[in-house]
Parts: C-alpha cells; structure tokens; sequence
C-alpha cells in the first residue's frame, strides 16, 4: 500500500494503482482520451500528463506510470497546465472544426476537455489532414477525419467482444483506424465502440442526425431484450425514445450492451398497436374499448372458469400479476410463460436459475457448456466468460458448434454426453475450485437433459460451500419473474393447449404456436402488431417497457425496476390499467386503483419481488430422468429478430440482413 | 495522403492468389523462423514470414514482390494471429508492398541528410528515366518510392534497389545505375564514389599511420 501525496495532499493507495488512479482517489480530475477503466492501457494519447518526483524533470502519463511509495504528485503545477495545453493543440491540429454537424457534440470528451484544458485559440494555420469514411457495419458511423487515435475501440474490439477485427493501419500522421479491409466488425456488441470513442469519429449510424444530447429526456429503464436485465438509459425527445445507452452496473451488465439492446429502439414507434380490435367475420376491425370489452365478457360468462394466460418475454411482473389475479377470480388455474414449448421442472427455482451470479461467472475455473450460445443468448455473459478464460478458466461444450470468440473444447452435440462426459472433463472439473455449469435455454427442451445436468451438478461437485457452480441461462426477460409468480403449467403449453381454454389472454406473447389454440377465444394484450395480434380474436393495445414502469427479474434472479420513459402510442395503455378496466366488465374487478397498489399488492403476494436486488431461491435439486438422448438443437435462429419489436426495427431488420444473412450492403452506404 | 489503402481488388486478389503456400524450400525456413520465440511467442515471427512470403510471390511474378490480402492472411493463420493484427503490421513499414512492384524497387531516400545532399537529383534523374513515384514503369522494370530515412545518412544521398544500397549518388550516377538495371547488369552495390562503406571519401582523415600497420599513439597523448 504505497503512500504519496498528491498536490500536497498524502494517500494511501492499493498495490499496483497507477498515477492516475491515485489522483482520481485524491478527487483530482485527470483529463484523458486513451485511458479508460475496463481496456488495458495504452498511454498514447498523452493528456493525462502530470508532474512527479521523483522522476525526470519532465510531465509523466499517469495513466501508465505506477503509484510508488513517495512519490510527490502535481496536477496543478504550470508545467502541467503547459503539457495539457500542448497536448490539446496538437490533437486539435487534425481534429476538423465541424462540432456544428458532429452527433458527439454535447456530449465530447474533446470539446469538454478542449475547453477545460485547452489554449483557447490554435497557432496551426497549415492545411489540416483528412481522412475517407471507413465502412463498420450497420451499427457505426464513421468521420474518421475526427479520429484522435486513441486506439479505445481497438482495444475493445479485441479484448472485450472477443473479435479483433477493428486495427490502426498505416502510421504517422497517416495512420487511420479501420475494420479489416473495411467489412463490417461482426460483433452484437459493436455498438459500445460509439460510447466510448471519446470524440465524434464513431458515432451510431441509426442515431445519426436525430437529436442533440441537451434535448433528451433521460429515463433509467431495464432491458428486455434478453433475460440479463442490462441497466439502460432511455433517451426521449416528446413520444419516442430515440436513444438507448447503457447504464453502469458492475454486476449485471458493466458498463456495455448488446447492439440490440442499443438499437432495437426504432422498433418501439413502428407496427404499434393504438387502437383496440375486435375480429368480425374473420377479420380484426378497429374498435372501441367498451366494445373490445363487451366481446370479451360474453365469452367470459360462458368460460366457466375456463380461462388461460400466456406470457410473453418481456412483461414486467406487475402485468403478469394483474393477469393472474383476473384470471384467478375468473376461476382459472393455467397460466405459462414458457412460449414455444418448454416444460421443464419449476419444483425448485434454484434449479433454473443463474445460480453463480452473472459478476462471479469471471471467477469461475472450468466451464462446461450444455447447449448455450452465448453470444447470442446472453452476449455480455460471454465477455464475463472471456474474462474467466483470461484469468485461466478451462470451458468445455456439448452442443451445436458456434464462434464464441475464445477456445473451447467442443465435446460433440449429443445430449447423451452429458452421462459419460470425456476423462478429460472429469479431469478439469475435479481439479477446479469453482467450477461451473452453464445449461442453455435451448437445452432444457431436451427432455431428461435438465435431470442430467443436475445429475451432473451433482457428480461433478459443483455446487459447495459458498459456491453454486449451476447456471441455467434463460433468454426471456420476463422468465424468473414469471416463474416467481407461477407462470409455468406441468406440462408447459401443450397441457395448456390440451385443457382447449374457452379464454386464453395472450399477454405480449408473440411466440407462441397458436395452432394449438384454434378453439380459444384469444385476447392479446400487446403492443406490437405480430404474430400474437395476427391470431388474436380481440386486441387490447398495450405499452411496451419503455412506456410502462415495471419491476423485471434477470436471469440470475436480480428484481430490478425499471421507469416509464414515455407515454404509449395512440389508444395504447399501460398493460395494467387494461386488466384492471377489464377486470370491471368481467365483474371480477380487481383490487388495486394504481400502479402503486399493484406494485404492493404484488409484493404481499410474492414478497421476493417487492426488494430490489437479488431474490435469494434455497438450493434444490429436484430428482428428474436423467437420460438424455439426441442432438441439441440451436434455440435461438436470428440474434437480431428474437422479439416482436427488434422484428419491427429497420435497424434490427439491416442488421440481421447483413451480419446473419450475408446480404451486402457495403455499397449502399458508399 | 491519409485515404482509403490502395489496395488491388480483392475479389481478382483472391482468385489469383487464394492458394498461395509456401514452398517447400520456405517451408523449412519458415519453420526455422518460428522456432526462434519461444512458445506461446511465436506471433513475433510475423515480419520475418512476412517478408519470405513478399520474397516468395516475387520469386512466383519475377518482381520485387508484395504481399496480397490472402497471402498475408495464410502468414496469420500459420501464426494463429487475427487477420488485423498481420495487416497493421504490413501496413506500417515501408518494407512491405501493399500492391505489386516492378522487377526493381527503387527506394529513394528524401529525408532531412539526403535531402540536404541532393536527393531531389536523384529524384529527377528517376523522374527523367520515366519512373513516376508510386507507380510501375510500363515495361514492369522500376517502381518508384520515395521513403524516409534508410539509416545511411553518411552516404547521402542514396537510394535503396531490392535487397541493396546505392550511395553517395548524383544526377549521373543514379542515371548510370538506373541503365546498368535495365541493362540486366548488376551495377557496384554500396558508394558509387572512391570510399569504402561509410569510411571518408579519398582516405582516411585520422590515425592516418595505422592504415598500414599498427601504431602505438600513445606518445602523442
């Protein structure tokens, strides 16, 4: 624990701080563009100069220099008012005067710092250099001429999404970043790149030109569109949320998220459904709420307590509780959220949940695969992993072969793998500390697979004292929170659909086969105009997360709440505001008046959900069949169209087009 | 000058060399060269394949060589670096060609000492025998560069031919190297004037009395 001071001040700061961590813990701001916090250091952008002794009699980059005991630290000297100047004018030779036109303007590292720490005034009166647009893909926009070479969205490229496909070519003043021969950096996290170029060089193709930081309203929201629940900041100008930005979280999500995550955005203000429709010899036809509402309670009367719900993916808990509660006073049992077909055991939760913890899974040694391609299902799972490999974790996998961007020893894609594992394996994992099993959604529809991998948990020790190595990862934001409210039927859907429900309330569940449901009268509570309201007998116009404050539980069982951003397109009402004016109809009204109440009322039922932060489920292993046979099959076909709203965002639609099925678009974007 | 690389298409590129593999001859140096770092390392090798694959497609076109997009990328693959990494590193030194040369590449030092010797002689000597900086003589002969220093700031001016150093150059000179090459004759490699490597021109200028034996200056101290 060296000690030093620092512009007179002493501290004491951990083994192997740097210079500029130091000065950070002694609340001195150190102006930089190459350093940042989660990338390894570069140290060649040269703002973060400051003075130290002992040392040369010369400004020193605190970003590479370690703290050693004694030192003297400056950061308010005149030679270092001097090298930031010095600094500043010389990255501003080359950096164009365009702020005007640039999307990073507002929110510029460079103009801030330019201002903070600059001349004021330049003395280059030479041409300045310029440099062609380079081609990243759907996601990234380039200027490159604004690029300072802080060479972060290489570093990230390589050592965080795991595809080193972004470089610096060339050198000197000609130097220029680039993706490899200009194709599109194939990663769904690409778009982190946007936030951290500290100047306007990349910037977010679909966001270009749309608004200006000062401009937005900022609502803190939880991600819906994969079951990690990344913490995310909603940008809204008037009715529609035009940006998505992460939010830091250290133990979900860092301080990244998934391009789809990012740009699924667009999605929210087309394909919407504003108004209520009631199907009329054979087709939907607008219609009012009272009449929406007449024709579902003369179904009602006669349903006799035959009343179903099925959750979508991305319902927030309060939703799936209103629903539940009507369908109870209604007289029916059914509810399931498990849309295409999955029926595992819900005995005990802990058995499907994310048991190590989505910040933990970087600790673990040995990792064994069943069925899970994480770069699609949970992409910033995968660079938790990534980190586990750096520090020296073996992974193994059983099932279909996938780039997951570090080595793995693939074992095959038979579930019977999963009873006579390799020696190999065997080997690794008793010789682990903390090993860990990481089962696929896609795997738990393998029937007795979920048995075997608890059997596995079992025999393999992974779950010990003050370590619970079983993971279940599952893809649906709404999954852990529709389990915690009972949304699972024995049997899954097909029992639902055997039962031939006279009601069945399809609440955003555009997944589901509804074939097997051809006898039921449907009413699809939702907000996006696809597969479900295709199939709905009436629909109710319903508010996606963005337009609805609700509480969701990510796959490792975190209750996190989310804010309402904005209000909901045209007749379109928050979900449970539907439910409770329906409920009136039904003569079943149910007993809350506000979102409050229904926040409340839920938490009285399942107090878990009422408490942000990790929902503790008590270790079970349920005993289940444990024979598995067959090939495990890839659950999810597109990383871009997994959800009715990234299906209707162009953004999504491009990038599924270029990255997933190859089409080239090189050209159209010059 | 900072633009998009110029680079020949990729599509042609690739159907012309996307079988390219080494010799067997540079197999075994190949091998040689990787065995030099140690495990784990053997990314450090990557100018040296580098440079034996430039040598070899030259071998193949009876040019100076260069390196196209799957050539490097079967140098990256052999050394399991990402195909970025290999790129940056061609990219950055002049000693790599990014598009195909002449049987001659003539390298004209401009920097700051040959510059101050007459470098633009030189310069307009190439200028007059036809060559034009960055492009390929009609009849595939000269490429012509004009780099940076070359390390032989003593016998500036100079220019670098493939493999070798023609120094201490002036208009004629340059000139009569220039026609030895097209001539098909190996013109005197190293100072085209009366000194040997870097030693002073017409002699010695100190400790004079040891050219011819040993001499003890001790007394002069």
């Amino acid at each position: 624990m060296p000690k030093l001071t620092v512009d007179g001040v002493e501290i004491e700061v951990p083994a192997g701080a740097t210079v500029l961590q130091a000065c950070e813990m002694a609340g001195k701001e150190i102006p930089r563009f190459c350093y940042h916090e989660r990338l390894s250091i570069a140290g060649n952008c040269r703002m973060c100069l400051v003075e130290v002794k002992p040392g040369p009699p010369k400004p020193q980059a605190s970003c590479a220099l370690p703290a050693a005991e004694g030192q003297e630290i400056r950061t308010d000297s005149l030679m270092v008012k001097k090298a930031r100047e010095g600094v500043m004018e010389f990255l501003l030779i080359n950096h164009p005067l365009d702020c005007p036109i640039c999307d990073q303007g507002g929110e510029c590292d460079l103009q801030d710092q330019s201002v903070a720490y600059g001349r004021g005034a330049s003395r280059y009166d030479e041409t300045k250099r310029a440099v062609t647009e380079k081609y990243m893909g759907p996601i990234v926009k380039t200027v490159m001429t604004r690029c300072i070479q802080c060479t972060r969205c290489v570093r990230f490229a390589e050592e965080v999404a795991g595809v080193p496909e972004i470089g610096a070519i060339y050198r000197g003043e000609n130097m220029q970043i680039t993706t490899y021969l200009e194709h599109a950096a194939k990663s769904e996290l690409s778009g982190n790149v946007v936030d951290l170029c500290p100047v306007g060089a990349l910037t977010a193709k679909p966001y270009a030109f749309e608004a200006r930081p000062w401009e937005l309203k900022k609502n803190f929201a939880i991600d819906v569109m994969d079951a990690l629940g990344a913490n995310i900041r909603l940008d809204s100008r008037g009715r529609q949320v035009l940006r998505a930005l992460p939010r830091i979280n250290d133990d979900v999500n860092e301080e990244w998220i998934t391009d789809k995550t990012r740009h699924h955005v667009d999605g929210l203000v087309r394909r919407r459904l504003d108004k209520p429709y009631v199907r009329k010899d054979g087709k939907l036809v607008e219609a009012t709420w009272a009449d929406a509402f007449h024709a579902i309670a003369a179904v009602a009367a006669t349903a006799n307590g035959s009343v179903a719900a099925v959750a979508g993916d991305m319902l927030d808990c309060e939703t799936m509780f209103a629903a539940k509660l009507l369908v109870q006073k209604l007289g029916g049992t059914m509810l399931e959220g498990r849309q295409t077909g999955l029926a595992y055991d819900v005995s005990s939760l802990a058995a499907v949940n994310f048991n190590t913890g989505i910040a933990n899974i970087e600790n673990a040694d040995a990792i064994l695969l069943i069925n899970s391609n994480l770069r699609w299902e949970a992409p910033l799972i995968n660079t938790r992993i990534r980190k586990a490999i750096k520090k020296g974790a073996k992974v193994f996998a059983v099932g279909p072969e996938f780039d997951l961007t570090y080595k793995v020893e693939w074992l095959g894609n038979d579930a019977s793998l999963l009873g006579k594992l390799p020696d190999a394996v065997t080997e690794a994992f008793g010789k682990a500390e903390r090993p860990a099993i990481i089962m696929g959604g896609g795997a738990l529809a393998k029937d007795g697979a979920h048995g075997a991998a608890l059997a596995l948990a079992k025999s393999l020790n992974v779950v010990r004292e003050g370590w619970n190595g079983f993971n279940v990862l599952h893809f649906a934001a709404a999954r852990m929170g529709g389990l915690m409210l009972g949304y699972a039927t024995d049997g899954g859907i097909k029992a639902v659909a055997a039962a031939k429900p006279k009601l069945l309330f399809a609440l955003g569940a555009d997944e589901v086969n509804y074939d097997l449901f051809s006898d039921s009268f449907k009413v699809f509570i939702g907000h996006h105009g696809d597969n479900g309201a295709h199939h709905a007998d009436v629909i109710l116009p319903g508010a996606t997360y963005a337009e609805k404050a609700g509480t969701y539980v990510n796959l490792e069982g975190r209750v996190q709440r989310s804010e309402k951003a904005v209000f909901a397109p045209g007749d379109a009402r928050e979900d449970w505001s539907i439910l409770r004016a329906l409920s009136d109809v039904l003569g079943a009204t149910l007993p809350f008046d506000s979102f409050n109440a229904v926040r409340s009322e839920m938490a009285k039922a399942v107090p878990a959900l009422g408490v942000e932060g990790l929902a503790s489920y008590d270790w079970a292993s349920p005993s289940l069949p444990t024979d598995a046979t067959g090939e495990f099959a890839s659950p999810i076909k597109d990383f871009y169209l997994t959800n009715a709203i990234c299906r209707a965002s162009p953004t999504m639609q491009r990038c599924s087009a270029e990255l997933i099925q190859g089409e080239d678009f090189a050209e159209a974007a010059e | 000058m900072a633009d998009a690389p110029q680079i020949p298409d990729e599509t042609e590129v690739r159907a012309r060399w996307g079988d390219f593999e080494w010799t067997p001859a540079n197999a075994i140096k190949a091998k040689a060269y990787i065995a030099r770092y140690p495990d784990g390392r053997q990314q450090s090798a990557v100018m040296a394949l580098l440079d034996l694959a430039q040598r070899q497609v030259g071998a193949e076109t009876h040019t100076q060589g260069w390196l196209p997009v799957p050539v490097i990328e079967y140098v990256a693959a052999e050394l399991g670096m990402p195909f970025m990494r290999a790129y940056e590193v061609v990219t950055f030194y002049t000693m790599y060609n990014l598009a195909p040369v002449g049987r001659y590449h003539v390298q004209v030092c401009g920097t700051t000492p040959c510059m101050l010797r007459g470098s633009d002689d030189v310069l307009a000597a190439c200028k007059n025998k036809g060559l034009i900086k960055g492009h390929t003589t009609p009849d595939g002969l000269f490429t012509l560069t004009e780099v940076e220093c070359l390390g032989a700031c003593a016998n500036a001016p100079m220019v670098q031919i493939n493999d070798d150093n023609y120094e201490d150059l002036d208009y004629d000179k340059t000139i009569a190297v220039l026609d030895a090459l097209a001539a098909g004759e190996q013109p005197k490699i190293g100072p085209q004037i009366d000194r040997q490597t870097s030693c002073p021109e017409g002699g010695p200028t100190s400790l004079k009395e040891m050219v011819s034996e040993n001499h003890d200056y001790r007394s002069a101290w």
